[in-house]
């Protein structure tokens, strides 16, 4: 997956490089890609979800020679791209309902079955409304009768569309419109969570992955190497929202990035339920880095704030670094 | 009809809606002036030519460094190279090596015989340069590419100045001397070796320019009460006579007095010549010492010794005519080294005195205008000239550090100058860019790597012999020096913002061309900005 790196300037870390080889540059430095979802889009300034489905459905776009139908559930991703008569998105691409995407990415693949197209391919898409609440019934479904489609969920950890309202992937103690920063224990309640790419690894299907939009190599080579397979498959994409997170629009790369370093978003891979690979932290960080640049959390640290919150958030990232072992063995956890 | 699969209608494409018309903040592509080239007395364009090494392309990385330096073998032996102390990297992991590339890089010259561009049209103009040292001949250089006719006068029987006579070969091999001197010679200037100028003035009527460049060829002697026969020597006399055919006689006790790098020189070059011991000393303490600590490292582990805070008083006493009397000194609270009253005897076969140099200004008699002050000439620092009119001077002569550097840097500026002034015009310098500070990187996508070590030579092998003690980098670990360089500053074509941009407002316009925003759509996120590895995007506000 990864070539050997003869560069040392930056490595592949960044999108493109006149020095790497044009196979170990990604679909994001060419300038043939597809460009998806075109210009004119009316997403937030800097805009994590933008971000994370151009690069998702240009790689996929690339592994199967532009021959892809995109369903696509209701949310901002839908809203932005296309309100009538405008559309961004430069394939074919269909919107029935909030929590049916799954089920839509289903119908197509078995059209193309019966019409015996082989060469045509499927993704199905949605934010994380859409896709842990609302669509979950239909997506478990999908995943129960390995349906030949990639379905690709787009976390930005809440409603944001309809004004930031919690969904069952919205982080502890952060604030939404629905979960306010007041009380003894404001924002989002400490729950039990709910980790999609777990369980769309307990269906056992052929693969499952995370990413974020920092890390463009990765994503792409999880899309590419999903593309090659048939049946259920999903990638769970972590998309900062300068909007719901109150955090700055340049800042979106560098949240995502913290998410990862920070051990609070594990980077994985699955295959058949099996754990096959995780992108270990290069530079561990305190959680307290990646909380302080989202008002979301401003909670967490005025007067007198909540150190037993960010305690537990730390607590919540370390397990996740010693579950999915993140760090390099040399490193002491 | 030509659609795509499954497409039958055509819809509104959403470019019809410009979303710039939002945007309250731009960002737009800048240069950085990086902290190497701010810090370089040659004024090289180190990222420049660092960007060609990074592909391969040696030779054109070659031909953008010698734009402004034409000695790159030299220099990649005997420059100290701050711009290393300034590298942005240094704060990452080890600055990048930045002296041995060029090293590379004109040793890759020499062994592949490039030879410099031919130069401009001729102007008719003729300069003199005195003095066929760093200076002087870096002017010649620079005044024969702008297409003027140039004549260096130089005193000695061979170029290079002080780097000839003044550096010991196990530093400057002479084969490298020669070949960068010779081409400069190529390029057309003439040079009239043992031709010491007497008199500027009778010259310039000659000439209609002049640029004098002499070195700092005179020990400075200090008051030793010395009994007859014994044996004072100056360190620059000794450096000089190590290229004659008769090698100096120092005896098996060398003492060497004074702390700066011709102290060092001449101690590891005693060592060379066969002296058991090499003692150098020096009034302050190591941290005081005005040699560069490497130099000092390498003296020590080739076994030269140091009295640190000791002065010598005396040479002679008691009647015999090799005991030095050293006083031991103490620092004041100020840092000045103070006397103690401590005295000991040291056992001296010679004293070598390094107490600094001074130049020969007796060339420069009856020259009207001129104003002279604590042994060199004052020139205007913008533009080298003298207070005689045409009258230019560089190197050791002027009031400036003295190194090779920033010798070689005096000629080029004085050859600018001259050259407007010859044509009538003033010399304008391009505006600086801003510097580019470590904070305006994003250090996040450059990858950890070592700083790769020159080879040191054995150490018996050195201390036996003149070789020389620095070791060059193959090709192999030149590209992987060279591609440490962050760039700072300046765009490297990573497709960054190309890539990161999420409205596709960033136009990539191919190799070597780099990138350009649509403005159309930019909607002045700044995720650009903040993911630029090498800070060459910066955000201003939109007009309203």
């Amino acid at each position: 997956m990864n070539a050997s790196i003869k560069f040392y300037q930056t490595g592949t870390f960044t999108v493109g490089n006149r020095l790497l080889s044009p196979e170990q540059r990604s679909v994001q430095a060419s300038l043939e890609r597809s460009n998806a979802i075109n210009s004119g889009h009316r997403a937030c300034q800097g805009c994590g979800e933008a971000l994370g489905a151009r690069y998702a459905v240009d790689a996929a776009m690339r592994a199967v020679n532009g021959q892809l139908i995109a369903a696509n559930a209701t949310g901002c991703l839908e809203v932005f791209s296309t309100p009538y008569p405008e559309t961004s998105w430069q394939l074919p691409w269909i919107h029935s309902l909030f929590g049916n995407a799954a089920a839509v990415g289903t119908g197509i693949a078995a059209a193309l079955k019966v019409k015996g197209r082989q060469d045509v391919r499927v993704i199905a898409q949605g934010g994380d409304g859409g896709t842990t609440d609302i669509g979950f019934g239909c997506l478990s479904g999908m995943f129960e009768r390995n349906d030949d489609v990639l379905y690709l969920c787009y976390d930005n950890e809440a409603y944001m569309n309809t004004g930031v309202q919690r969904s069952s992937a919205t982080p502890h103690a952060a604030r939404t419109n629905t979960t306010m920063p007041v009380g003894p224990e404001p924002g989002a309640p400490f729950g039990q969570g709910k980790k999609l790419p777990l369980i769309a690894m307990a269906h056992e299907i052929p693969y499952v992955a995370t990413a974020t939009v920092a890390d463009l190599h990765d994503l792409e080579n999880k899309v590419e190497r999903a593309m090659s397979m048939h049946g259920a498959r999903y990638l769970h994409v972590l998309v900062p929202c300068p909007l719901g997170w109150g955090a700055d629009s340049a800042d979106t790369i560098k949240l995502a990035r913290l998410a990862r370093e920070t051990g609070i978003f594990p980077v994985l891979e699955a295959e058949r339920g099996e754990v096959t690979a995780v992108s270990k932290i290069r530079r561990r960080i305190p959680v307290e880095e990646y909380l302080r640049l989202q008002k979301r959390f401003a909670h967490l640290f005025g007067k007198p704030g909540h150190p037993e919150m960010v305690a537990a958030i730390q607590a919540e990232a370390d397990r996740n670094i010693c579950r999915f072992k993140l760090l390099d063995k040399t490193e002491a956890v | 009809m030509d659609k795509p699969f499954a497409i039958t209608l055509d819809p509104g494409s959403s470019l019809a809606n410009k979303t710039g018309s939002w945007r309250t903040m731009r960002p737009v592509y800048v240069d950085r002036l990086p902290p190497c080239n701010a810090q370089c007395p040659a004024g090289e364009d180190i990222q420049g030519w660092l960007y060609h090494a990074e592909s391969g392309d040696y030779e054109t990385a070659w031909r953008q460094l010698v734009r402004d330096n034409p000695f790159p073998a030299i220099m990649g032996r005997v420059c100290y190279h701050t711009c290393e102390s300034v590298c942005n990297r240094g704060k990452l992991d080890e600055p990048v090596g930045i002296n041995s590339v060029e090293r590379f890089l004109g040793d890759e010259a020499i062994t592949r015989g490039w030879r410099f561009e031919p130069p401009a049209a001729d102007s008719g103009k003729r300069v003199l340069v005195v003095g066929a040292g760093p200076s002087g001949m870096s002017a010649a250089y620079h005044l024969r590419r702008l297409g003027h006719r140039v004549t260096v006068y130089e005193a000695g029987p061979l170029m290079g100045g002080m780097m000839r006579f003044g550096i010991p070969q196990y530093r400057l091999p002479r084969d490298v001397l020669d070949a960068e001197m010779q081409r400069i010679v190529d390029l057309g200037a003439e040079v009239r070796l043992n031709s010491k100028v007497k008199r500027i003035e009778e010259m310039m009527a000659e000439f209609d320019a002049a640029f004098l460049a002499v070195g700092a060829h005179i020990g400075k002697r200090a008051f030793i009460p010395a009994k007859d026969g014994s044996r004072i020597l100056d360190a620059v006399s000794v450096l000089r006579s190590m290229e004659g055919e008769e090698k100096p006689m120092l005896g098996r006790r060398v003492v060497v007095y004074g702390g700066g790098n011709t102290a060092i020189d001449v101690a590891r070059t005693a060592r060379r010549l066969g002296a058991t011991e090499a003692i150098i000393v020096y009034r302050r303490t190591r941290e005081k010492m005005p040699a560069h600590d490497f130099e000092v490292e390498e003296a020590l582990q080739e076994g030269v010794m140091v009295k640190w805070l000791s002065t010598i008083k005396q040479q002679g006493a008691d009647g015999d005519a090799g005991a030095l009397t050293i006083e031991k000194m103490e620092l004041d609270e100020k840092g000045f080294p103070q006397p103690t009253g401590e005295f000991e005897t040291l056992e001296a076969d010679s004293l070598v005195l390094a107490l600094g140099q001074d130049v020969d200004l007796s060339l420069l008699d009856g020259v009207p205008g001129l104003e002279l002050k604590d042994g060199v000439v004052q020139v205007d620092p913008a533009t080298m000239m003298a207070g005689r009119a045409g009258l230019f001077a560089g190197g050791d002569m002027v009031p400036a550090e003295r190194n090779v550097t920033v010798a070689v840097g005096h000629g080029k500026k004085a050859a600018r100058h001259i050259d407007a002034w010859l044509r009538g015009t003033r010399y304008a310098p391009p505006p600086k860019h801003e510097l580019a500070s470590f904070e305006r990187l994003n250090t996040w996508y450059y990858s950890d790597a070592p700083k790769t070590m020159r080879p040191q030579l054995d150490l018996a092998r050195r201390t036996g012999s003149f070789d020389e003690v620095q070791g060059g980098l193959t090709e192999d670990n030149a590209l992987f020096e060279a591609r440490r360089c962050l760039s700072c500053g300046n765009c490297f074509e990573c497709d960054n913002c190309y890539g990161v941009c999420p409205d596709n407002a960033v136009i990539k316009l191919g190799p070597g061309q780099r990138f350009q925003f649509n403005y159309d759509y930019c909607k002045g996120c700044g995720i650009c900005v903040a993911e630029c590895p090498c800070g060459a995007i910066e955000m201003v506000a939109e007009e309203v």
